[in-house]
């Protein structure tokens, strides 16, 4: 095995050891079960760092080259008489998930030593963002549709865990809508994967999206592709399946919301680019329509909703929706352009929503509300919580310079440079819903930062030290995203374009 | 840049020498706003004085560079320094752009930034937040460089967006004031509405020209259709309109006062709301080559400049006067540069001359401000010319500028914008010119009326003033230096500035006068100026109510009211938007969520036995992949017979 294969492997092995590593010790061990789960998952970043490691420059799209070039791959044998593949890889529309994956999960766990919500038991609540981890992994690194289901399901239950132990006053509730919604998506999901492995007699993605679509029946392609598309739909989320999102994400405590918006929804998008586009790409094109008005219809519906929101970390969730939105509709342009803007759209979103969710937690454990005008003048009685929150609605709602800019802008770019009066008009509708975003973070800021400072704000706690090592490496990127966004692009430019051109001739 | 006039190319030449390094100019404000925010209060006692200086040496460099590029033969410098995209179709480079216009810009900001920078270490001596204050400035004054020196118009957009960002922080900093919180985001708000525009504009040029440098998009603007240079040209001025208060996003920049007066001085007097002019003047060649756009703009300015008049005439807040007279202002400027041809030049320079008597203006209502305990009631000023001379020396000068009285800069800068309305052509030359000329006459009554009341006649003060006071010298200083600006810029601009810019704005600089002669124009403006001004004299001379009396007739009433802009905006689009919201919230909740949560009831029979559901999940988990694996099998099977 070359040292890129025991990486791979190590991604998605690590965690998963370190999980039951974790929750195996004993109770009065508590404290150190949770330094080692940190500890594992720094080991987790290095390795998907390592990952971009090594010889590229071998790496170029040629003609007659697969579609998909991992950077590294492991293709085992799994189960033979089902011709099921252990196959693994990693490139250039993967790689920076991987990596935020594993950067969101070090920063939850660094902030699970200091603070661990009711009920306690820390070391399950890390054990379960490690299996968490080693499921998203999982999913961004899978090459095989089966593997790539199987890790999907994976992260599930810990989530649901996650929610309805740690979370709020409402987390049954908001469990069980979470996995009943998730499930009916799992359902879809492989319905959609089996229709395209039986009829195109393979699982590999590779092969599948080389193909690209070449043997598959029009009919089957649309299919598939719209059971696929509602599969990832649900995950996203895309309007009007959004609705477990809100309730799971008010109810999760901080590092459950953090990993949900952070990386959680990715998998959707990433999936509607790898699997959906990827493998049936008849389908894509022939319903792309469809997705790009539904995309515009949550950006504008989510956004609206969001300016009727009273609580703190409701409204961030419902941001989603809307940001969420752009992802989608970048994807739904079929362009080289529209991908890129979905792929830095969804790191960006990761990047800031988990920086927005840390502060919005910090803020509730502190104020013990969340009601926004209950948390007036914030800025008066803690500047630095209220000029990092500043930072970050800054950043979310598209300021240039700031990491959220460049994949809403050119998401509504891909959607004008398609033509034709129903993209225009999309596109146009999508900027509108920029300014709407403005709108609704700037209430956001009106009520909660400016103003008279409110009783329950009043001598809060300071801000430590942990958190703001938590935190920084988020407010970093935020800026480094905005000013270098080449930093993901670049590493994205190439197997977009092979996927373009095997999707879109 | 050289404007070939065989060809009509436009190429930029790359920046050598001393000029190879004017990106500080942007980077010495912004280091210095860095640090300031990011030391917090270990910066407290000496922030103020960097700021002054990061502005300040950003302004010596302003002069070496404008030297500098006056000895070039090739009269620009463009600096790429990095690429946003290095590997796209869709190349985006980080370059700026210096020439003429760039280098006037340039100066203003960096001039009358440092003037204004001075003036606030006394107006916000007292101020526990001055060092937040001094950092939100440097930051918009990097911002504004950016947005004048970018290379292309992404550049420009993203230093657009960041004033648009450094005005709102500095509108809403006394942020526990209400009012000044939710002006900030008006602010904010409808500036971006506009910059929806600007940002649409940008992917057009890129969807059909394929690049948004300067000089890819001007010398393509030939090659594309009128329909599209119309539909570019709309939006930028979309995006104008937001950033410089112009009609009908004008609601804005009233209420933009609740900051401090500092602020409205350097950015909603002098320098940030003449972006959307900058933009125009900018963009020339795609403006020039549609005759619509042109009158659009035309007609923008045309209506902007009465409605800041007439509601001018109406507010008693001295610097809401200043604000509606700052809006009319620039519809001056707007109408000068939809004009096209050689007007542009002369949009900008009433633009420059405006920067100084207007950032005087303001510097002087701050001082009143100061002396009396931050009133604003001009009705409760009067008779503070020997309380606070200088104030009143140089509020004066820039007052007697601002109406247009010869020779001071006004004069030159706004006559010659009303003798080219008057010369377009056909019945529009009139109207258009006939509206400057009433606004001139309506300018010089309600800048006299503002005067009078507050530093001649009789003294109306409430009671809790006994002695006010004249500021001190860190503030009377700059008010001395705009004051010298005020009296002397406009002579020295009208002497070399319109060929200066030639290279940036085109070669035309001869102004045609149309129907009447230029000496008919300028009679009748400093005619009707002066007697606007003698009306109001009379009018006021002897005071007036120390409350508003009830308006008799409508148009006070109406413009009392800012014409009911913000009532047409709550009722076009507030009301409607919440009423949408509202319903979406529901549907939300009730339509689909309902539908959700009923599913689950019923399969769990109930909210009691939803509990029972989430105990025994894992039964239902099993449930669940069974039927999913039914429907698996019929799937596969219909594929299998299927094809």
């Amino acid at each position: 095995m070359t040292v890129g294969q025991v990486l791979l492997v190590g991604a998605v092995a690590l965690p998963a050891v370190g999980a039951l590593a974790v929750a195996g010790m004993p109770a009065r061990l508590d404290r150190a079960a949770r330094i080692l789960g940190t500890v594992i998952a720094g080991a987790v970043l290095a390795v998907t760092a390592g990952l971009a490691l090594g010889e590229r420059t071998w790496f170029a799209y040629l003609d007659g080259s697969p579609v998909v070039r991992p950077w590294h791959e492991v293709d085992v044998v799994w189960a033979e008489s089902l011709d099921l593949a252990f196959h693994l890889g990693v490139d250039g529309i993967s790689w920076p998930l991987v990596a935020l994956t594993a950067l969101l999960t070090l920063l939850c766990c660094l902030y699970s030593l200091w603070t661990v919500p009711a009920p306690g038991r820390g070391r399950l609540l890390v054990a379960l963002l490690l299996a968490i981890e080693c499921g998203i992994l999982g999913v961004f690194l899978s090459l095989d549709l089966v593997l790539f289901f199987v890790f999907f399901e994976v992260v599930l239950l810990p989530m649901y865990a996650v929610i309805a132990v740690w979370g709020g006053l409402d987390r049954r509730h908001a469990a069980v809508k979470f996995v009943l919604y998730t499930l009916a998506g799992s359902v879809l999901l492989v319905v959609g994967i089996f229709t395209v492995v039986a009829a195109a007699g393979t699982s590999d993605l590779v092969v599948l999206s080389t193909q690209a679509g070449a043997g598959i029946s029009h009919g089957t392609q649309v299919a598939a592709f719209v059971l696929l598309a509602l599969a990832f739909a649900v995950k996203s989320p895309l309007w009007p399946l959004h609705t477990w999102l809100p309730d799971a994400h008010t109810e999760a405590p901080t590092v459950g919301s953090v990993i949900l918006a952070g990386v959680l929804l990715k998998m959707g998008t990433y999936g509607l680019i790898r699997v959906a586009v990827g493998t049936v790409p008849d389908g894509a094109r022939q319903l792309a329509p469809v997705l790009g008005v539904l995309a515009v219809a949550a950006i504008l519906v989510g956004s609206l909703v969001c300016l009727a929101q009273t609580e703190l970390k409701r409204l961030i969730a419902y941001s989603s929706v809307g940001h969420m939105g752009f992802v989608l509709l970048g994807i739904a342009t079929l362009s080289a352009t529209g991908l890129q803007a979905a792929l830095i759209g969804n790191i960006a979103h990761g990047v800031i929503t988990g920086l927005l969710f840390f502060l919005a937690g910090a803020i509730k454990d502190r104020a013990h509300t969340g009601v926004l005008t209950s948390l007036g003048g914030l800025r008066d009685t803690s500047p630095l919580l209220a000029g990092l929150l500043g930072y970050a609605a800054i950043a979310s709602l598209g300021l240039p310079g700031l990491a959220g800019f460049w994949g809403e802008a050119f998401a509504v770019y891909a959607a004008i440079d398609r033509g034709g009066a129903l993209w225009t008009t999309a596109g146009v509708l999508a900027a509108v819903g920029g300014a709407l975003t403005a709108a609704y973070l700037l209430r956001l800021l009106r009520t909660v930062t400016h103003g008279p400072a409110a009783p329950a704000v009043t001598g809060l706690p300071r801000v430590t030290t942990v958190e703001l090592i938590t935190w920084a490496p988020l407010v970093v990127l935020a800026l480094l995203l905005g000013v270098v966004p080449g930093i993901v692009l670049d590493t994205t430019i190439a197997p977009v374009n092979a996927l373009i051109e095997a999707v879109a001739p | 840049m050289s404007v070939n006039l065989a060809q009509e190319t436009v190429s930029y030449a790359p920046a050598e020498g001393a000029l190879s390094s004017f990106w500080l100019l942007i980077a010495l404000p912004l280091v210095s706003a860095a640090l300031l925010l990011l030391l917090g209060r270990r910066a407290d006692r000496w922030g103020h004085f960097l700021g002054c200086l990061s502005v300040g040496v950003a302004f010596v460099l302003g002069l070496v560079y404008f030297f500098t590029l006056r000895g070039l033969e090739e009269s620009s410098a463009e600096l790429t320094l990095f690429s946003f995209m290095p590997v796209s179709e869709l190349q985006v480079d980080v370059n700026l752009l210096y020439d003429p216009l760039s280098s006037v810009f340039v100066l203003l900001i960096t001039g009358v930034g440092f003037l204004i920078h001075v003036y606030s270490i006394g107006y916000m001596a007292h101020d526990p937040g001055r060092r937040r204050f001094f950092a939100y400035l440097n930051l918009f004054v990097a911002a504004m460089l950016l947005l004048v020196l970018g290379g292309n118009y992404v550049m420009t957009f993203i230093g657009w967006e960041g004033v648009g960002l450094a005005s709102y922080l500095l509108i809403a900093f006394w942020y526990d004031r209400p009012a000044a919180a939710t002006a900030g985001k008006k602010a904010f708000l409808m500036n971006r509405v506009g910059d929806v525009g600007f940002l649409l504009a940008i992917f057009l040029m890129f969807a059909t020209l394929g690049s948004v440098d300067f000089e890819d998009v001007f010398n393509g603007v030939p090659t594309l259709s009128e329909g599209t240079v119309l539909a570019i040209g709309l939006l930028l001025l979309l995006g104008a309109c937001g950033k410089s208060g112009q009609f009908p996003l004008q609601a804005w920049l009233p209420d933009a006062m609740e900051g401090p007066t500092p602020v409205s001085a350097l950015i909603h007097a002098a320098t940030m709301v003449t972006a959307g002019v900058y933009l125009i003047a900018r963009s020339h060649e795609i403006f020039s080559a549609n005759e619509t756009a042109q009158t659009v703009v035309v007609s923008v300015g045309a209506i902007t400049l009465l409605i800041g008049c007439i509601i001018g005439c109406a507010k008693d807040d001295i610097k809401r006067v200043l604000a509606y007279s700052t809006v009319s202002q620039i519809g001056y400027m707007f109408l000068a540069v939809g004009l096209g041809g050689a007007a542009y030049a002369l949009g900008i320079m009433h633009l420059l001359t405006h920067g100084f008597f207007k950032a005087g203006l303001f510097l002087g209502a701050g001082s009143v401000m100061h002396g009396m305990n931050d009133q604003t009631n001009i009705r409760r000023f009067g008779g503070l010319f020997r309380y606070m001379p200088i104030t009143a020396v140089t509020f004066g000068l820039g007052y007697l500028a601002i109406i247009g009285i010869p020779p001071l800069a006004g004069y030159f800068s706004k006559d010659p914008i009303i003798a080219a309305a008057f010369a377009r052509h056909g019945w529009t030359g009139w109207l258009f010119g006939g509206i400057a000329l009433l606004g001139a006459g309506l300018t010089a009554f309600y800048m006299t009326r503002l005067f009078v009341l507050t530093f001649l006649g009789p003294k109306r003060w409430t009671e809790d003033i006994t002695h006010p006071h004249e500021s001190p010298a860190t503030m009377t200083v700059p008010m001395i230096l705009l004051a010298i600006g005020s009296v002397a810029s406009g002579f020295l601009l009208s002497l070399g500035l319109v060929d200066y810019l030639t290279p940036s704005l085109g070669p035309e600089t001869e102004v045609e006068h149309g129907p009447l002669s230029h000496l008919t124009v300028t009679l009748l403006t400093v005619g009707v100026s002066v007697i606007g001004a003698a009306l109001a004299y009379l009018l006021f001379r002897r005071g007036t109510a120390l409350e508003e009396q009830p308006a008799r007739s409508p148009l006070v009433r109406a413009a009392r009211a800012n014409l009911y802009a913000d009532t047409f905006n709550e009722t076009v689009f507030e009301l409607p938007g919440r009423l949408l919201t509202r319903a979406l919230v529901y549907f939300d909740n009730r339509g689909i969520d309902g539908l959700v949560n009923g599913l689950a009831a019923g399969i769990g029979g109930g909210s009691s036995r939803l509990r029972r559901l989430q105990t025994g999940f894992v039964r239902s988990y099993a449930l669940t992949i069974l039927s999913g694996a039914l429907v698996v099998t019929a799937a596969l099977m219909a594929v299998t017979f299927g094809s």
